[in-house]
């Protein structure tokens, strides 16, 4: 069972000698082959690998090395599939990737190696993280635990299933819209977007380049905090991650709420909120004051406009990311009379239509005659979206709102309809325009969707997303914030109902 | 809202996308819609406000200018679909 614990609680038994990393990656071993077959949050794992990983976790620890030195030594982290490590699969997804082997290790996988992290496994993602579902991953996509006839989110949805499903005692994944914290809300996990430049994006796969991040999901705020901890910090070979001293994450934690101005956006309260998702915020906004929190009203006023912002600038991005996927370096190739007919061809079969799309919408707000009213305009009110945030830091200390317009939402039930997916990301889009940082923890269950207690589905319902927004670099009032509430509320502690088939919950 | 003009075998083209027939009914549909959605933003004051392109606050970032190590060859090729004398081969390029 140590693969239910929390990162915290695996580490103090680590350090006591109670028990071993191998022990510890065995049982995440062992719970993937229980549940992947229906979660399926996994897409390739390395058995033998991770517990040699394991095994130098334990003879580092009996020749001397500390906790103290190597926060996450022996403890077993998944990372999502499109963040690079060293002779493992990288498929981001997608078929054009296929048999791709990566010749290095992204920065974040050399910090939490550093940190003495048994990585293990390539979690399931959104084909190059675009969507909202992790339906467009050309290998199937992931089931929510919660309800395996339900999505996890996207695009980080292994991620998100993984941990909720005790798979992991932690994972990385990226967040681009909303990424970590969408399929973490999903889930009723806890997923942390760093501010822009905070984590270094070197060996992550670009999907669009001034958005992306990598991001923690973990089961507490605590080990999001341990996790954001080591992937932190300035990195030479990212222009972009920015050379700011790190705090002391684990400090921050317990700040308590007196003091804090908390602001709640009264565009946020949309129609098409569902009822259960508001009653829950509203709940979580009472426990906030009660715990000594001041909540204002505050005014994003351009919030309406993220969505057509964010898919013009992300696909625009994407389509010279992209450009990379040509079957002349690597990946796949199919041939062709000359160089076009055969970029043509392989980049028609390799990607999936998701991907197809967006790279379409890049191509063109981008190409000659629509430049200037879509993209250059898109680039104005990012500036606004951004200034409308600015403004509002100067007036609270964070932003409280929904993670997610509803809960997680049926397999299938948006996927005719692309501009309906992107509309869910209405919440979680601005944060990235801004550059700012996210969480999104548990703040409750959505009862009507709940199941009879032993069936596929939990008697509970589904997890309901409480995300909270804060200033650039302000990740330490973000946990302060998010770790008082956890300790206040009992939602973190409850466990999706699935069990392997054939037996009961327990 | 002026209707949306979209040349999808063109774009396509432009992006090195090989579609088929239904690919870009259906694609070019979708786009339609999404990209009269995007014209919503027609309704923003843009009068005066700078774009913005990244939200990081470094610019010009600049390194010393010395050899460093890098990727070892055959790492490089590793992943190649086709190769031959340390080299990646491709279609032929000029008649």
């Amino acid at each position: 069972m140590l693969n239910r614990l929390t990162i915290a609680e695996l580490t103090r038994l680590l350090a006591r000698g109670e028990v071993s990393a191998r022990e510890a990656t065995l049982a995440c071993l062992e719970q993937v082959q229980r549940l992947d077959p229906q979660v399926h949050a996994f897409l390739s794992l390395d058995p033998a690998e991770a517990l040699a990983q394991a095994d130098q976790a334990d003879a580092a620890r009996r020749a001397g090395a500390t906790q103290l030195e190597r926060p996450l030594l022996g403890v077993p982290i998944a990372l999502k599939d499109i963040i690079a490590v060293q002779n493992q699969p990288l498929t981001c997804g997608s078929k054009i990737l296929t048999g791709f082997v990566s010749p290095y290790d992204a920065a974040v996988t050399e910090r939490l190696r550093a940190a003495g992290a048994v990585l293990f496994g390539r979690l399931n993602l959104d084909e190059f993280a675009m969507g909202s579902s992790t339906e467009n991953s050309a290998f199937g996509p992931t089931r929510n635990p919660w309800d395996l006839s339900r999505v996890p989110g996207g695009s980080s949805g292994g991620a998100a299933a993984a941990v909720a499903a005790d798979e992991c005692l932690g994972a990385l994944g990226s967040d681009t819209g909303g990424s970590v914290r969408e399929p973490a809300a999903l889930c009723g996990v806890v997923g942390l977007k760093p501010t822009y430049g905070r984590v270094s994006r070197y060996g992550l796969v670009a999907y669009a380049s001034s958005l992306d991040q990598v991001g923690p999901l973990a089961k507490s705020v605590g080990d999001a905090a341990t996790l954001l901890q080591v992937i932190s910090g300035h990195d030479r070979r990212d222009s972009t991650s920015v050379p700011e001293a790190v705090p002391d994450y684990a400090l921050a934690l317990d700040g308590g709420l007196a003091g804090l101005r908390l602001g709640l956006p009264r565009e946020y309260m949309i129609g098409g909120l569902d009822p259960e998702v508001s009653e829950a915020l509203q709940r979580a906004i009472r426990q906030l004051a009660g715990l000594g929190a001041q909540v204002l009203e505050i005014s994003l006023p351009h919030t309406d406009y993220a969505v057509a912002t964010y898919y013009i600038i992300a696909t625009a991005e994407a389509s010279a990311n992209l450009a990379r996927f040509d079957g002349v370096r690597y990946g796949l190739r199919l041939g062709g009379a000359d160089p076009t007919e055969m970029y043509c061809r392989t980049r028609g079969a390799g990607f999936g239509p998701e991907v197809k799309r967006r790279i379409i919408l890049g191509t063109y707000v981008l190409s000659s005659g629509y430049y200037d009213a879509y993209y250059l305009r898109a680039q104005k009110v990012r500036t606004l979206i951004r200034q409308d945030f600015l403004k509002a830091f100067e007036q609270v200390d964070a932003i409280v709102t929904p993670a997610t317009p509803t809960p997680a939402f049926k397999l299938g039930e948006k996927s005719a309809d692309p501009l309906q997916m992107y509309l869910y990301d209405i919440f979680t889009l601005s944060c990235n325009l801004a550059g700012i940082c996210g969480i999104s923890v548990v703040c409750g269950f959505a009862a009507k969707f709940g199941g009879p207690a032993g069936g596929a589905s939990s008697p509970l319902g589904l997890p309901i997303g409480l995300q909270l927004l804060g200033p650039p670099f302000g990740e330490p009032t973000l946990l302060r914030i998010a770790h008082a509430y956890e300790q206040a509320t009992p939602w973190h502690n409850y466990k999706p109902p699935l069990a392997p088939l054939g037996e009961s919950a327990g | 809202m002026a209707a949306v003009e979209l040349d999808i075998q063109y774009v396509a083209h432009l992006a090195r996308l090989a579609l088929t027939p239904a690919e870009a009914e259906q694609l070019g549909s979708q786009l339609v819609s999404i990209l009269t959605y995007m014209q919503k933003l027609n309704e923003v004051d843009v009068r005066g406000v700078e774009p913005t392109a990244h939200a990081t606050p470094v610019t010009n970032v600049m390194r010393p200018d010395e050899t460093r190590p890098s990727l070892a060859h055959e790492a490089a090729l590793r992943n190649a679909p086709a190769q031959a004398g340390g080299l990646f081969i491709v279609p032929k390029i000029v008649e």
